[in-house]
């Protein structure tokens, strides 16, 4: 299983979509992240006389975990879409399935080799914010609360661009499916600003993916939100295995 | 190693793979139908079939890629059904497509499909070392797959199928797509393969059975309608009809007289289809005759029997069964 998921990842670090994932994620977030500190600067002077204001942290390192959310699910489906469609597409599905291996173990190891690919980011982001550090005070428990909602959310995202590359060979329709979901998923909550939400009784509410990040990343841990994920996590990793166990059987 | 090999000839004939009763649908339609064969300690078994008669579907569900609708396959004493993980180590497989990350180097893919069949850690290295050796491989263990031959990547795919050392090597159409020239490296290396592990080879080419196998399965439409040894096949091949092609022929009438001649066809005036009894040939016969009242023999020729051929009488004798 871990062999899987180390040839997972060292192979999309051969191929130059990872690097290029890596580089361009860090600039676009870089750049966001200066000019969060530009704003804090300019209303610094204005926010320091109003007791209980919000501080580096509110103001500089929660907007930009946002902003990387954001930004994880735009690229999300491209990293996932070539977990199983594009094996299957190749032939290579074969090699994973004729080794004495189950298909829970192959889906497991896909998707921690995956997953270790969006940690990267997502360490690579938190260094933003910690660099803050040298020059000011940070609270590091709020900084923990949005990362741990980040990885969260990074790992649902995996999981169900897993599930959408399992059910096609073609990786484009692997990506738009991807895409599609996790975008629904995302604003499924906007549905809340109208009447259909009192009809819905807080459904479109709990599905959201972006609502149970909200309160993750205002430092408020909730075992709701943290059970959320890791059932959607757990949901579609049992149906890629299905999927594959199915494959044989049809 | 040599040694080993050896061994294993002498000891008794064991039974490394056993399928009972194989039946495979796809949706209504039925591919494989109650196929059942064993395959023996040290054989090399030759699926024969045209395209489409099931042989791939058959690979695949030996494989564990494809779970037979019925039936049950046991390799090397564990139950491929329920028993997964344990058979599966026990078999290499080569799909008709070889499974390959392409980019990967030679090396670095070994490695890992070594690391995926459970090589412990300290014999990995050897393990891959082997493969590359035995695979002739040793030129190009620094090369992308992707950039290599299709005869190399054949190679690659053979030595990802044979690392972990399995009791059964099944290769579905392994010259397909090649040149002769690869055609025939492969087939060397396959005879080399088969001194260690016990094979089971698919192709709908009659040559490349008669050359690597030493019994043969004819399957049609899902059907085994043959099995054999390779020296009763070639029986089957035999010639039983002849052409001859004499400048001045003589009657009908004399030529069918000759011995062991049972029936001949007239193509044109100088031209005879002779067929006769396989255990009396008349040739000798026959070009005595001809050079000593003169007939001026042009041409003589034994008739092959294509795999066509084969099949049809085969099919044909099934059905008036």
């Amino acid at each position: 299983m871990l062999t899987l998921a180390r040839n997972e990842l060292y192979r999309l670090f051969l191929s130059p979509l990872a690097w290029v994932v890596l580089a361009l994620t860090q600039v676009i977030l870089a750049y966001l992240f200066l000019s969060h500190i530009e704003y804090f600067i300019q209303i610094q002077a204005k926010i320091a006389t109003i007791p209980n204001a919000p501080g580096v942290t509110e103001l500089i390192a929660i907007p930009l975990l946002n902003n990387t959310a954001t930004i994880l699910l735009l690229i999300t489906p491209l990293i996932t879409m070539r977990l199983l469609a594009e094996e299957r597409r190749n032939d290579s599905l074969p090699l994973l399935l004729s080794a004495p291996l189950s298909s829970s173990q192959i889906v497991f190891g896909k998707y921690l080799g995956t997953f270790a690919f969006f940690m990267i980011i997502v360490l690579l982001v938190s260094l933003m914010p910690l660099s803050l550090l040298v020059a000011s005070q940070i609270d590091l428990g709020l900084l923990a609360a949005g990362l741990l909602g980040l990885g969260l959310l990074t790992a649902t995202f995996t999981a169900i661009g897993l599930l959408c590359s399992s059910l096609t060979r073609q990786p484009t329709i692997a990506a738009m499916t991807t895409f599609a979901s996790l975008f629904l998923l995302w604003i499924i909550d906007w549905a809340n600003s109208s009447q259909l939400a009192e009809q819905s009784s807080g459904v479109f509410n709990w599905l959201s993916l972006s609502a149970h990040f909200n309160t993750l990343s205002q430092g408020v841990i909730n075992t709701s939100d943290v059970a959320y994920y890791l059932i959607i996590i757990a949901v579609c990793l049992i149906i890629t295995i299905r999927k594959l166990d199915s494959e044989r059987l049809n | 190693m040599n040694v080993q090999s050896a061994n294993i000839k002498l000891a008794d004939p064991l039974i490394l793979l056993n399928a009972q009763s194989l039946s495979r649908f796809y949706g209504d339609q039925q591919v494989v139908n109650d196929v059942s064969f064993q395959l023996y300690k040290g054989e090399v078994l030759g699926f024969l079939g045209s395209n489409g008669a099931g042989k791939s579907t058959t690979m695949k569900m030996l494989s564990g890629n494809l779970a037979p609708t019925q039936g049950e396959i046991t390799i090397n004493g564990f139950d491929l059904l329920s028993e997964p993980k344990q058979a599966k180590a026990h078999i290499g497989y080569l799909p008709e497509q070889p499974p390959l990350y392409k980019e990967l180097t030679v090396k670095e893919f070994l490695l890992f499909c070594a690391r995926l069949n459970q090589i412990s850690a300290n014999q990995i290295k050897s393990a891959v070392e082997i493969a590359i050796e035995r695979c002739g491989l040793n030129s190009v263990t620094t090369r992308l797959i992707a950039n290599l031959s299709k005869g190399y990547q054949q190679r690659v795919g053979i030595a990802q199928a044979i690392i972990h050392t399995p009791a059964v090597v099944i290769l579905d159409e392994p010259t397909a797509g090649l040149d002769p020239i690869q055609i025939r490296e492969i087939r060397h290396l396959i005879r080399d393969i088969a001194n260690e592990h016990s094979v089971i080879l698919s192709t709908h080419i009659l040559p490349e059975v008669q050359t690597l196998c030493d019994r043969v399965q004819i399957i049609h439409q899902g059907q085994l309608i043959l099995s054999d040894s390779v020296a009763g096949l070639s029986q089957q091949i035999q010639t039983s009809s002849l052409l001859i092609e004499l400048a001045s022929p003589p009657t009908t009438h004399i030529l069918s007289q000759i011995d062991g001649v049972t029936s001949l066809e007239s193509l044109s005036n100088t031209l005879f289809r002779l067929h006769y009894s396989p255990d009396l040939d008349p040739i000798d016969e026959l070009v005595r005759q001809a050079t000593s009242q003169s007939w001026q023999l042009k041409q003589l020729t034994p008739e092959q029997h294509s795999l066509e051929d084969v099949f049809m009488k085969i099919i044909q004798e099934e059905q008036s069964n």
